[in-house]
Protein backbone atom coordinates (compact mmCIF):
# COMPACT_ATOMS: atom_id res chain seq x y z
CA UNK A 1 0.00 0.00 0.00
CA UNK A 2 1.22 3.51 -0.77
CA UNK A 3 1.66 6.14 1.94
CA UNK A 4 -1.61 6.40 3.92
CA UNK A 5 -1.32 10.20 4.08
CA UNK A 6 -1.09 10.43 0.27
CA UNK A 7 -4.03 8.03 -0.07
CA UNK A 8 -6.10 10.11 2.34
CA UNK A 9 -5.35 13.38 0.53
CA UNK A 10 -6.29 11.80 -2.81
CA UNK A 11 -9.55 10.62 -1.29
CA UNK A 12 -10.40 14.13 -0.15
CA UNK A 13 -9.31 15.77 -3.40
CA UNK A 14 -10.88 13.18 -5.69
CA UNK A 15 -14.23 13.45 -3.92
CA UNK A 16 -14.36 17.19 -4.51
CA UNK A 17 -12.85 16.92 -8.01
CA UNK A 18 -15.35 14.36 -9.24
CA UNK A 19 -18.37 15.95 -7.56
CA UNK A 20 -17.31 19.44 -8.67
CA UNK A 21 -17.09 18.15 -12.22
CA UNK A 22 -20.53 16.55 -12.05
CA UNK A 23 -22.10 19.72 -10.67
CA UNK A 24 -20.42 21.81 -13.36
CA UNK A 25 -22.19 19.67 -15.98
CA UNK A 26 -25.34 21.61 -15.04
CA UNK A 27 -23.95 24.85 -16.37
CA UNK A 28 -26.63 26.82 -18.18
CA UNK A 29 -29.43 24.25 -18.01
CA UNK A 30 -30.74 24.47 -14.42
CA UNK A 31 -34.49 24.76 -13.66
CA UNK A 32 -34.24 28.50 -12.81
CA UNK A 33 -31.57 31.15 -13.15
CA UNK A 34 -30.95 31.29 -9.41
CA UNK A 35 -30.12 27.58 -9.49
CA UNK A 36 -27.67 28.07 -12.36
CA UNK A 37 -25.85 30.55 -10.17
CA UNK A 38 -26.02 28.41 -7.03
CA UNK A 39 -24.82 25.24 -8.79
CA UNK A 40 -21.89 27.12 -10.29
CA UNK A 41 -21.05 28.38 -6.80
CA UNK A 42 -20.99 24.87 -5.39
CA UNK A 43 -18.88 23.59 -8.27
CA UNK A 44 -16.45 26.49 -7.83
CA UNK A 45 -16.06 25.80 -4.12
CA UNK A 46 -15.40 22.12 -4.78
CA UNK A 47 -12.85 22.82 -7.49
CA UNK A 48 -11.07 25.24 -5.16
CA UNK A 49 -10.95 22.60 -2.43
CA UNK A 50 -9.66 20.07 -4.95
CA UNK A 51 -6.71 22.31 -5.73
CA UNK A 52 -5.80 22.54 -2.05
CA UNK A 53 -6.13 18.82 -1.33
CA UNK A 54 -4.39 17.57 -4.46
CA UNK A 55 -1.54 20.09 -4.30
CA UNK A 56 -0.87 18.89 -0.77
CA UNK A 57 -1.10 15.27 -1.97
CA UNK A 58 1.53 16.00 -4.62
CA UNK A 59 3.75 17.67 -2.05
CA UNK A 60 3.45 14.71 0.33
CA UNK A 61 4.16 12.28 -2.50
CA UNK A 62 7.34 14.19 -3.41
CA UNK A 63 7.46 13.16 -7.06
CA UNK A 64 6.90 16.61 -8.51
CA UNK A 65 3.20 16.17 -9.29
CA UNK A 66 0.82 19.05 -8.60
CA UNK A 67 -2.99 19.12 -8.44
CA UNK A 68 -3.33 19.34 -12.24
CA UNK A 69 -1.00 16.38 -12.80
CA UNK A 70 -3.03 14.32 -10.36
CA UNK A 71 -6.40 15.44 -11.70
CA UNK A 72 -5.66 15.17 -15.40
CA UNK A 73 -3.02 12.47 -15.78
CA UNK A 74 -4.10 9.58 -13.55
CA UNK A 75 -6.25 6.73 -14.80
CA UNK A 76 -9.33 5.26 -13.19
CA UNK A 77 -7.55 2.81 -10.84
CA UNK A 78 -5.70 5.67 -9.17
CA UNK A 79 -8.86 7.59 -8.31
CA UNK A 80 -9.93 7.41 -4.67
CA UNK A 81 -13.33 9.14 -4.61
CA UNK A 82 -16.35 7.39 -3.13
CA UNK A 83 -18.77 5.87 -5.64
CA UNK A 84 -21.56 8.27 -4.62
CA UNK A 85 -19.94 11.34 -6.21
CA UNK A 86 -19.31 9.73 -9.60
CA UNK A 87 -22.97 8.74 -10.05
CA UNK A 88 -24.55 10.57 -13.00
CA UNK A 89 -26.54 13.76 -12.42
CA UNK A 90 -29.89 12.26 -13.40
CA UNK A 91 -32.64 14.83 -12.93
CA UNK A 92 -32.25 17.88 -10.72
CA UNK A 93 -33.67 15.91 -7.79
CA UNK A 94 -31.04 13.22 -8.08
CA UNK A 95 -28.30 15.84 -8.28
CA UNK A 96 -29.60 17.56 -5.16
CA UNK A 97 -30.05 14.29 -3.27
CA UNK A 98 -26.49 13.19 -4.13
CA UNK A 99 -25.23 16.57 -2.98
CA UNK A 100 -27.17 16.43 0.27
CA UNK A 101 -25.98 12.91 1.12
CA UNK A 102 -22.42 13.98 0.42
CA UNK A 103 -22.63 17.40 2.11
CA UNK A 104 -23.91 15.85 5.35
CA UNK A 105 -20.90 13.49 5.45
CA UNK A 106 -18.53 16.20 4.24
CA UNK A 107 -19.52 18.65 6.95
CA UNK A 108 -19.17 16.08 9.73
CA UNK A 109 -15.81 14.90 8.40
CA UNK A 110 -14.37 18.40 7.89
CA UNK A 111 -15.53 19.43 11.34
CA UNK A 112 -13.49 16.59 12.82
CA UNK A 113 -10.54 17.36 10.53
CA UNK A 114 -10.27 20.86 11.96
CA UNK A 115 -8.56 19.29 14.95
CA UNK A 116 -6.20 17.20 12.84
CA UNK A 117 -2.67 16.79 14.22
CA UNK A 118 -1.51 17.87 10.73
CA UNK A 119 -1.69 21.69 10.64
CA UNK A 120 -2.03 21.93 6.83
CA UNK A 121 -4.95 19.51 6.83
CA UNK A 122 -6.62 21.36 9.70
CA UNK A 123 -6.25 24.63 7.78
CA UNK A 124 -7.77 23.26 4.56
CA UNK A 125 -10.61 21.72 6.59
CA UNK A 126 -11.33 25.01 8.31
CA UNK A 127 -11.51 26.91 5.01
CA UNK A 128 -13.61 24.22 3.31
CA UNK A 129 -15.98 23.90 6.23
CA UNK A 130 -17.22 27.47 5.81
CA UNK A 131 -18.24 26.66 2.23
CA UNK A 132 -19.61 23.21 2.98
CA UNK A 133 -21.76 24.46 5.86
CA UNK A 134 -23.54 26.62 3.31
CA UNK A 135 -23.77 23.76 0.79
CA UNK A 136 -25.50 21.62 3.40
CA UNK A 137 -27.93 24.38 4.37
CA UNK A 138 -28.94 24.81 0.76
CA UNK A 139 -29.30 21.12 -0.09
CA UNK A 140 -31.21 20.51 3.15
CA UNK A 141 -33.73 23.20 2.18
CA UNK A 142 -34.00 21.89 -1.37
CA UNK A 143 -34.46 18.26 -0.34
CA UNK A 144 -37.17 19.27 2.14
CA UNK A 145 -38.81 21.64 -0.36
CA UNK A 146 -38.97 19.10 -3.17
CA UNK A 147 -39.77 16.12 -0.92
CA UNK A 148 -42.67 18.02 0.64
CA UNK A 149 -43.70 19.76 -2.59
CA UNK A 150 -46.02 18.28 -5.22
CA UNK A 151 -46.76 14.57 -5.68
CA UNK A 152 -44.41 14.51 -8.64
CA UNK A 153 -41.53 16.21 -6.84
CA UNK A 154 -42.04 13.90 -3.85
CA UNK A 155 -41.91 10.78 -6.04
CA UNK A 156 -38.84 11.99 -7.86
CA UNK A 157 -37.03 12.70 -4.59
CA UNK A 158 -38.00 9.32 -3.16
CA UNK A 159 -36.67 7.64 -6.32
CA UNK A 160 -33.44 9.62 -5.98
CA UNK A 161 -33.04 8.55 -2.37
CA UNK A 162 -33.75 4.90 -3.21
CA UNK A 163 -31.28 5.06 -6.10
CA UNK A 164 -28.46 6.70 -4.11
CA UNK A 165 -28.82 5.37 -0.58
CA UNK A 166 -26.77 2.22 -1.36
CA UNK A 167 -23.78 4.56 -1.88
CA UNK A 168 -24.00 6.13 1.58
CA UNK A 169 -22.36 3.29 3.50
CA UNK A 170 -19.01 3.56 1.70
CA UNK A 171 -18.39 7.01 3.21
CA UNK A 172 -18.38 5.44 6.67
CA UNK A 173 -16.36 2.28 6.06
CA UNK A 174 -13.01 2.19 7.83
CA UNK A 175 -9.99 0.51 6.26
CA UNK A 176 -6.25 0.33 6.95
CA UNK A 177 -5.70 3.87 5.62
CA UNK A 178 -8.30 5.23 8.01
CA UNK A 179 -6.88 3.21 10.88
CA UNK A 180 -3.35 4.52 10.26
CA UNK A 181 -4.52 8.16 10.10
CA UNK A 182 -6.80 7.83 13.05
CA UNK A 183 -3.95 6.33 15.14
CA UNK A 184 -1.85 9.43 14.42
CA UNK A 185 -4.68 11.85 15.12
CA UNK A 186 -4.64 13.06 11.50
CA UNK A 187 -8.21 12.11 10.59
CA UNK A 188 -11.22 10.65 12.40
CA UNK A 189 -12.42 7.08 12.10
CA UNK A 190 -15.23 7.48 9.53
CA UNK A 191 -17.39 4.90 11.32
CA UNK A 192 -17.48 7.13 14.37
CA UNK A 193 -19.37 9.80 12.39
CA UNK A 194 -22.25 7.57 11.32
CA UNK A 195 -24.57 8.08 14.32
CA UNK A 196 -24.71 11.88 13.93
CA UNK A 197 -25.18 11.46 10.16
CA UNK A 198 -28.11 9.11 10.69
CA UNK A 199 -29.70 11.52 13.14
CA UNK A 200 -29.47 14.36 10.62
CA UNK A 201 -30.88 12.20 7.81
CA UNK A 202 -33.81 11.06 9.93
CA UNK A 203 -34.64 14.65 10.81
CA UNK A 204 -34.35 16.02 7.27
CA UNK A 205 -36.15 13.13 5.56
CA UNK A 206 -38.96 13.27 8.06
CA UNK A 207 -39.50 16.94 7.20
CA UNK A 208 -39.18 16.05 3.53
CA UNK A 209 -41.79 13.25 3.99
CA UNK A 210 -39.32 10.78 2.46
CA UNK A 211 -38.66 7.23 3.61
CA UNK A 212 -35.12 6.03 4.25
CA UNK A 213 -34.67 2.63 2.55
CA UNK A 214 -34.75 -0.30 5.00
CA UNK A 215 -31.71 -2.06 3.55
CA UNK A 216 -28.35 -0.75 4.62
CA UNK A 217 -26.56 -2.55 1.79
CA UNK A 218 -23.54 -0.53 0.70
CA UNK A 219 -21.63 -0.60 -2.58
CA UNK A 220 -17.86 -0.34 -2.12
CA UNK A 221 -14.75 0.04 -4.23
CA UNK A 222 -14.43 3.79 -4.85
CA UNK A 223 -12.32 5.02 -1.99
CA UNK A 224 -10.08 1.97 -2.16
CA UNK A 225 -9.86 2.40 -5.95
CA UNK A 226 -10.53 -1.31 -6.43
CA UNK A 227 -13.74 -1.03 -8.46
CA UNK A 228 -15.20 2.24 -9.67
CA UNK A 229 -18.44 2.42 -11.62
CA UNK A 230 -18.42 2.63 -15.42
CA UNK A 231 -19.49 6.27 -15.15
CA UNK A 232 -16.12 7.50 -13.92
CA UNK A 233 -14.25 6.41 -17.05
CA UNK A 234 -16.50 8.52 -19.27
CA UNK A 235 -16.06 11.50 -17.00
CA UNK A 236 -12.26 11.15 -17.13
CA UNK A 237 -12.32 10.76 -20.91
CA UNK A 238 -13.98 14.15 -21.14
CA UNK A 239 -12.16 15.89 -18.30
CA UNK A 240 -8.65 14.73 -19.20
CA UNK A 241 -8.92 14.82 -22.98
CA UNK A 242 -6.99 18.03 -23.71
CA UNK A 243 -4.15 17.21 -21.33
CA UNK A 244 -3.88 13.71 -22.79
CA UNK A 245 -4.16 14.75 -26.45
CA UNK A 246 -1.62 17.59 -26.16
CA UNK A 247 0.75 16.46 -23.41
CA UNK A 248 3.39 19.11 -24.22
CA UNK A 249 1.06 22.08 -24.12
CA UNK A 250 0.79 24.65 -21.37
CA UNK A 251 -2.70 26.06 -20.98
CA UNK B 1 -24.21 44.91 -25.67
CA UNK B 2 -25.96 41.97 -27.16
CA UNK B 3 -28.91 43.73 -28.76
CA UNK B 4 -29.30 43.89 -32.52
CA UNK B 5 -31.90 45.40 -34.82
CA UNK B 6 -34.00 46.72 -31.95
CA UNK B 7 -37.19 48.22 -33.32
CA UNK B 8 -38.37 51.51 -31.88
CA UNK B 9 -41.54 53.40 -32.80
CA UNK B 10 -40.68 53.32 -36.51
CA UNK B 11 -41.66 56.97 -36.82
CA UNK B 12 -39.32 59.89 -37.19
CA UNK B 13 -37.97 61.67 -34.15
CA UNK B 14 -40.32 64.46 -33.13
CA UNK B 15 -38.99 67.93 -32.54
CA UNK B 16 -39.60 69.46 -29.13
CA UNK B 17 -42.24 71.73 -30.65
CA UNK B 18 -44.21 68.75 -31.95
CA UNK B 19 -44.40 67.13 -28.48
CA UNK B 20 -47.14 67.59 -25.92
CA UNK B 21 -45.99 69.17 -22.63
CA UNK B 22 -45.45 65.85 -20.80
CA UNK B 23 -43.36 64.34 -23.55
CA UNK B 24 -41.46 67.55 -24.01
CA UNK B 25 -40.54 67.68 -20.32
CA UNK B 26 -39.42 64.04 -20.57
CA UNK B 27 -37.23 64.71 -23.61
CA UNK B 28 -35.75 67.85 -22.08
CA UNK B 29 -34.81 65.93 -18.99
CA UNK B 30 -32.99 63.36 -21.13
CA UNK B 31 -31.31 66.09 -23.17
CA UNK B 32 -30.01 67.60 -19.94
CA UNK B 33 -28.44 64.27 -18.98
CA UNK B 34 -31.09 63.40 -16.37
CA UNK B 35 -32.17 59.83 -15.53
CA UNK B 36 -35.63 58.36 -15.97
CA UNK B 37 -36.71 56.17 -13.06
CA UNK B 38 -39.37 53.40 -13.03
CA UNK B 39 -42.16 55.51 -11.49
CA UNK B 40 -41.61 58.49 -13.79
CA UNK B 41 -43.90 59.14 -16.72
CA UNK B 42 -42.48 57.87 -20.00
CA UNK B 43 -43.77 57.58 -23.56
CA UNK B 44 -45.13 54.13 -24.35
CA UNK B 45 -42.65 53.82 -27.22
CA UNK B 46 -39.73 54.43 -24.87
CA UNK B 47 -40.98 51.75 -22.48
CA UNK B 48 -41.59 49.18 -25.21
CA UNK B 49 -38.29 49.82 -26.97
CA UNK B 50 -36.41 49.45 -23.71
CA UNK B 51 -38.18 46.18 -22.90
CA UNK B 52 -37.15 44.84 -26.31
CA UNK B 53 -33.58 46.01 -25.87
CA UNK B 54 -33.04 44.96 -22.25
CA UNK B 55 -34.90 41.70 -22.86
CA UNK B 56 -32.75 40.83 -25.84
CA UNK B 57 -29.65 41.63 -23.85
CA UNK B 58 -30.83 39.43 -20.95
CA UNK B 59 -31.69 36.55 -23.29
CA UNK B 60 -28.24 36.84 -24.85
CA UNK B 61 -26.62 36.43 -21.45
CA UNK B 62 -28.72 33.33 -20.79
CA UNK B 63 -28.19 31.65 -24.16
CA UNK B 64 -24.57 32.85 -24.03
CA UNK B 65 -23.97 30.42 -21.18
CA UNK B 66 -24.25 27.52 -23.63
CA UNK B 67 -21.29 27.95 -26.00
CA UNK B 68 -18.93 28.45 -23.05
CA UNK B 69 -20.63 25.88 -20.86
CA UNK B 70 -19.74 23.55 -23.73
CA UNK B 71 -16.10 23.65 -22.56
CA UNK B 72 -16.37 23.68 -18.77
CA UNK B 73 -16.16 19.91 -18.51
CA UNK B 74 -13.16 19.87 -20.87
CA UNK B 75 -11.21 22.80 -19.44
CA UNK B 76 -7.54 21.80 -19.43
CA UNK B 77 -6.56 22.78 -15.87
CA UNK B 78 -8.35 23.26 -12.56
CA UNK B 79 -7.66 26.99 -12.67
CA UNK B 80 -9.02 27.36 -16.21
CA UNK B 81 -12.10 25.38 -15.24
CA UNK B 82 -12.71 27.63 -12.22
CA UNK B 83 -12.22 30.83 -14.24
CA UNK B 84 -14.57 29.65 -16.98
CA UNK B 85 -17.21 28.55 -14.48
CA UNK B 86 -17.00 31.90 -12.70
CA UNK B 87 -17.38 33.66 -16.03
CA UNK B 88 -20.46 31.70 -17.04
CA UNK B 89 -21.86 32.28 -13.56
CA UNK B 90 -21.36 36.03 -14.06
CA UNK B 91 -23.37 35.78 -17.26
CA UNK B 92 -26.27 34.15 -15.43
CA UNK B 93 -25.98 37.01 -12.91
CA UNK B 94 -26.08 39.58 -15.72
CA UNK B 95 -29.20 37.91 -17.04
CA UNK B 96 -30.73 38.21 -13.61
CA UNK B 97 -29.99 41.96 -13.18
CA UNK B 98 -31.24 42.68 -16.67
CA UNK B 99 -34.49 40.77 -16.18
CA UNK B 100 -34.92 42.75 -12.95
CA UNK B 101 -34.30 46.00 -14.84
CA UNK B 102 -36.90 44.93 -17.42
CA UNK B 103 -39.37 44.09 -14.64
CA UNK B 104 -39.28 47.73 -13.52
CA UNK B 105 -40.86 48.50 -16.92
CA UNK B 106 -43.82 46.25 -16.19
CA UNK B 107 -42.94 42.93 -17.84
CA UNK B 108 -42.30 39.77 -15.82
CA UNK B 109 -39.28 37.51 -16.13
CA UNK B 110 -41.64 34.60 -16.87
CA UNK B 111 -43.19 36.50 -19.76
CA UNK B 112 -39.79 37.37 -21.21
CA UNK B 113 -38.67 33.76 -20.80
CA UNK B 114 -41.73 32.54 -22.68
CA UNK B 115 -41.02 35.03 -25.46
CA UNK B 116 -37.47 33.72 -25.75
CA UNK B 117 -38.52 30.06 -25.74
CA UNK B 118 -41.19 30.53 -28.39
CA UNK B 119 -38.77 32.45 -30.59
CA UNK B 120 -40.79 35.67 -30.34
CA UNK B 121 -37.80 37.49 -28.86
CA UNK B 122 -34.26 37.12 -30.15
CA UNK B 123 -30.80 36.90 -28.62
CA UNK B 124 -27.50 38.00 -30.13
CA UNK B 125 -26.56 36.27 -33.40
CA UNK B 126 -23.10 35.48 -32.03
CA UNK B 127 -24.30 32.70 -29.73
CA UNK B 128 -25.49 30.68 -32.70
CA UNK B 129 -21.90 29.85 -33.60
CA UNK B 130 -20.20 26.71 -32.27
CA UNK B 131 -17.21 26.60 -29.92
CA UNK B 132 -14.98 23.88 -31.35
CA UNK B 133 -11.61 24.09 -29.63
CA UNK B 134 -10.24 25.42 -26.36
CA UNK B 135 -8.93 28.46 -28.26
CA UNK B 136 -12.57 29.41 -28.83
CA UNK B 137 -12.82 30.13 -25.10
CA UNK B 138 -10.07 32.65 -25.66
CA UNK B 139 -11.64 34.08 -28.80
CA UNK B 140 -15.06 34.43 -27.19
CA UNK B 141 -13.59 36.36 -24.27
CA UNK B 142 -11.29 38.47 -26.41
CA UNK B 143 -13.57 39.22 -29.38
CA UNK B 144 -17.15 38.62 -28.27
CA UNK B 145 -16.83 40.20 -24.85
CA UNK B 146 -14.60 42.84 -26.42
CA UNK B 147 -17.34 43.74 -28.90
CA UNK B 148 -19.97 43.69 -26.16
CA UNK B 149 -17.95 46.10 -24.02
CA UNK B 150 -17.74 48.62 -26.87
CA UNK B 151 -21.48 49.09 -26.58
CA UNK B 152 -21.93 48.55 -22.89
CA UNK B 153 -19.47 51.15 -21.67
CA UNK B 154 -21.43 54.06 -23.20
CA UNK B 155 -24.68 52.48 -21.96
CA UNK B 156 -23.58 53.13 -18.40
CA UNK B 157 -24.75 56.68 -19.23
CA UNK B 158 -28.05 55.56 -20.74
CA UNK B 159 -31.17 57.54 -19.77
CA UNK B 160 -32.99 54.73 -17.95
CA UNK B 161 -31.69 54.57 -14.38
CA UNK B 162 -32.06 50.83 -13.58
CA UNK B 163 -30.50 49.89 -16.93
CA UNK B 164 -27.57 52.29 -16.49
CA UNK B 165 -26.88 50.97 -12.99
CA UNK B 166 -27.05 47.32 -14.10
CA UNK B 167 -24.61 48.20 -16.85
CA UNK B 168 -22.04 49.62 -14.43
CA UNK B 169 -21.68 46.30 -12.69
CA UNK B 170 -21.88 44.29 -15.89
CA UNK B 171 -19.08 46.35 -17.46
CA UNK B 172 -16.73 45.66 -14.58
CA UNK B 173 -17.23 41.93 -14.96
CA UNK B 174 -17.11 42.00 -18.76
CA UNK B 175 -13.75 43.71 -18.81
CA UNK B 176 -12.40 40.98 -16.55
CA UNK B 177 -13.83 38.41 -18.97
CA UNK B 178 -12.15 40.08 -21.88
CA UNK B 179 -8.80 40.04 -20.11
CA UNK B 180 -9.08 36.36 -19.27
CA UNK B 181 -10.00 35.63 -22.89
CA UNK B 182 -6.94 37.48 -24.09
CA UNK B 183 -4.86 35.60 -21.53
CA UNK B 184 -6.01 32.27 -23.01
CA UNK B 185 -5.16 33.57 -26.49
CA UNK B 186 -1.67 34.57 -25.33
CA UNK B 187 -1.02 31.11 -23.92
CA UNK B 188 -2.26 29.53 -27.13
CA UNK B 189 -0.46 31.92 -29.48
CA UNK B 190 2.80 31.42 -27.61
CA UNK B 191 2.29 27.70 -27.14
CA UNK B 192 2.94 24.64 -29.30
CA UNK B 193 2.39 24.56 -33.05
CA UNK B 194 -0.99 22.89 -32.50
CA UNK B 195 -2.03 25.58 -30.03
CA UNK B 196 -1.03 28.36 -32.43
CA UNK B 197 -3.10 26.70 -35.15
CA UNK B 198 -6.09 26.48 -32.82
CA UNK B 199 -5.72 30.17 -31.96
CA UNK B 200 -5.60 31.24 -35.62
CA UNK B 201 -8.52 28.98 -36.47
CA UNK B 202 -10.59 30.48 -33.64
CA UNK B 203 -9.84 34.01 -34.88
CA UNK B 204 -10.75 32.99 -38.45
CA UNK B 205 -14.12 31.66 -37.34
CA UNK B 206 -15.03 34.38 -34.84
CA UNK B 207 -13.82 37.53 -36.61
CA UNK B 208 -16.77 38.22 -38.93
CA UNK B 209 -19.46 36.97 -36.52
CA UNK B 210 -17.96 39.43 -33.97
CA UNK B 211 -18.25 42.29 -36.47
CA UNK B 212 -21.88 41.28 -37.02
CA UNK B 213 -22.59 41.72 -33.32
CA UNK B 214 -22.91 45.48 -33.87
CA UNK B 215 -25.67 44.92 -36.42
CA UNK B 216 -25.83 46.28 -39.99
CA UNK B 217 -25.20 49.95 -40.68
CA UNK B 218 -27.96 51.97 -39.06
CA UNK B 219 -26.99 55.41 -40.31
CA UNK B 220 -30.37 55.65 -42.09
CA UNK B 221 -32.47 53.80 -39.51
CA UNK B 222 -35.45 55.66 -38.00
CA UNK B 223 -35.44 53.15 -35.14
CA UNK B 224 -31.86 53.95 -34.20
CA UNK B 225 -32.47 57.69 -34.56
CA UNK B 226 -35.30 57.52 -32.03
CA UNK B 227 -33.29 55.31 -29.65
CA UNK B 228 -30.40 57.75 -29.84
CA UNK B 229 -32.67 60.70 -29.14
CA UNK B 230 -33.88 58.85 -26.05
CA UNK B 231 -30.28 57.98 -25.12
CA UNK B 232 -30.95 54.29 -24.92
CA UNK B 233 -28.51 53.87 -27.79
CA UNK B 234 -25.43 56.03 -27.60
CA UNK B 235 -23.52 55.41 -30.84
CA UNK B 236 -24.24 54.16 -34.32
CA UNK B 237 -23.40 50.57 -35.20
CA UNK B 238 -20.72 51.69 -37.65
CA UNK B 239 -18.98 53.90 -35.09
CA UNK B 240 -18.78 51.04 -32.63
CA UNK B 241 -17.67 48.50 -35.23
CA UNK B 242 -14.87 50.84 -36.32
CA UNK B 243 -13.78 51.37 -32.74
CA UNK B 244 -13.73 47.62 -32.18
CA UNK B 245 -11.63 46.98 -35.30
CA UNK B 246 -9.19 49.76 -34.38
CA UNK B 247 -8.76 48.32 -30.91
CA UNK B 248 -8.50 44.69 -31.95
CA UNK B 249 -6.09 44.79 -34.89
CA UNK B 250 -3.03 45.77 -32.78
CA UNK B 251 -3.96 43.09 -30.24
CA UNK B 252 -3.99 40.45 -33.00
CA UNK B 253 -0.59 41.72 -34.17
CA UNK B 254 0.73 41.43 -30.63
CA UNK B 255 -0.47 37.82 -30.55
CA UNK B 256 1.14 37.13 -33.92
CA UNK B 257 -2.23 36.18 -35.42
CA UNK B 258 -3.61 37.27 -38.75
CA UNK B 259 -7.04 38.92 -39.07
CA UNK B 260 -8.79 37.04 -41.91
CA UNK B 261 -9.35 40.12 -44.08
CA UNK B 262 -7.21 40.81 -47.13
CA UNK B 263 -8.53 44.36 -47.39
CA UNK B 264 -7.62 45.31 -43.86
CA UNK B 265 -5.42 48.41 -44.12
CA UNK B 266 -4.52 51.40 -41.98
CA UNK B 267 -6.09 54.54 -43.43
CA UNK B 268 -3.86 57.47 -42.59
CA UNK B 269 -6.45 60.10 -43.51
CA UNK B 270 -9.19 58.65 -41.33
CA UNK B 271 -6.81 57.52 -38.58
CA UNK B 272 -8.62 54.19 -38.62
CA UNK B 273 -8.46 50.81 -40.30
CA UNK B 274 -10.34 50.10 -43.51
CA UNK B 275 -11.85 46.63 -43.35
CA UNK B 276 -14.24 44.29 -45.15
CA UNK B 277 -17.89 44.10 -44.20
CA UNK B 278 -19.13 40.77 -42.91
CA UNK B 279 -21.51 38.74 -45.06
CA UNK B 280 -24.83 40.33 -44.13
CA UNK B 281 -26.81 37.58 -45.89
CA UNK B 282 -25.32 35.16 -43.38
CA UNK B 283 -26.29 37.54 -40.57
CA UNK B 284 -29.93 37.64 -41.69
CA UNK B 285 -29.94 33.86 -42.08
CA UNK B 286 -28.74 33.54 -38.50
CA UNK B 287 -31.44 35.96 -37.28
CA UNK B 288 -34.01 33.82 -39.10
CA UNK B 289 -32.96 30.86 -37.00
CA UNK B 290 -30.55 29.35 -39.52
CA UNK B 291 -27.32 29.84 -37.60
CA UNK B 292 -25.04 26.79 -37.23
CA UNK B 293 -26.29 26.21 -33.65
CA UNK B 294 -29.63 28.04 -33.63
CA UNK B 295 -31.71 24.92 -33.24
CA UNK B 296 -29.36 23.39 -30.67
CA UNK B 297 -29.45 26.53 -28.54
CA UNK B 298 -33.24 26.83 -28.56
CA UNK B 299 -33.67 23.12 -27.91
CA UNK B 300 -31.26 23.29 -24.99
CA UNK B 301 -33.08 26.27 -23.43
CA UNK B 302 -36.50 24.71 -23.97
CA UNK B 303 -35.36 21.39 -22.55
CA UNK B 304 -33.89 23.07 -19.46
CA UNK B 305 -37.15 24.96 -18.92
CA UNK B 306 -39.38 21.92 -19.49
CA UNK B 307 -37.21 19.59 -17.40
CA UNK B 308 -37.19 22.13 -14.60
CA UNK B 309 -40.95 22.55 -14.46
CA UNK B 310 -41.48 19.95 -11.71
CA UNK B 311 -38.75 21.60 -9.62
CA UNK B 312 -40.29 25.06 -9.87
CA UNK B 313 -43.74 23.66 -9.14
CA UNK B 314 -42.47 21.55 -6.25
CA UNK B 315 -40.68 24.42 -4.52
CA UNK B 316 -43.67 26.70 -5.03
CA UNK B 317 -46.05 24.11 -3.57
CA UNK B 318 -43.77 23.68 -0.58
CA UNK B 319 -43.61 27.44 0.03
CA UNK B 320 -47.41 27.59 -0.06
CA UNK B 321 -47.74 24.64 2.36
CA UNK B 322 -45.32 26.31 4.72
CA UNK B 323 -47.25 29.55 4.57
CA UNK B 324 -50.56 27.88 5.35
CA UNK B 325 -48.99 25.87 8.19
CA UNK B 326 -47.60 29.06 9.67
CA UNK B 327 -50.96 30.78 9.38
CA UNK B 328 -52.73 27.82 10.98
CA UNK B 329 -50.26 27.96 13.88
CA UNK B 330 -50.88 31.66 14.54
Amino acid sequence: MSDPLFEFLCRMGDNTLVLGHRVSEWCGVAPVLEEDIALANTALDLIGQTTLWLNLAGEVEGKGRNADALAFRRDIWDFRNVLLVEQPNGDFGQTMMRQFLFDAWHKAYLTALQSSSNAQIAAIAEKSLKEVTYHLERTTDTVIGLGDGTDESHDRMQNALDRLYPYVGEMFTSDTVDAALSAEGIAPDPASLRPQYDTLLRDVFSQATLTIPASDFAHKGGKSGQRHSEHLGHMLAQMQWLQRAYPDAIW
Amino acid sequence: MYAQMIKSTGKGVKSLDEMDPEERAFQERINAGGKIEPKDWMPEGYRKTLIRQIGQHAHSEIVGQLPEGNWITRAPTLERKAILLAKVQDEAGHGLYLYCAAETLGVSRDQLTRDLLTGKMKYSSIFNYPTLTWADMGAVGWLVDGAAIMNQVPLQRTSYGPYARAMVRICKEESFHQRQGFDIMMKMANGTQAQREMAQDALNRFWYPSLMMFGPSDAESVHSAQSMAWKIKMNTNDELRQKFVDQTVPQAEYLGLKIPDEHLKWNEDRGSYDFSEPDWDEFFDVLQGNGPCSRDRMEARNKAWDDGRWVREGLLAHAQKKRSRNMAAE
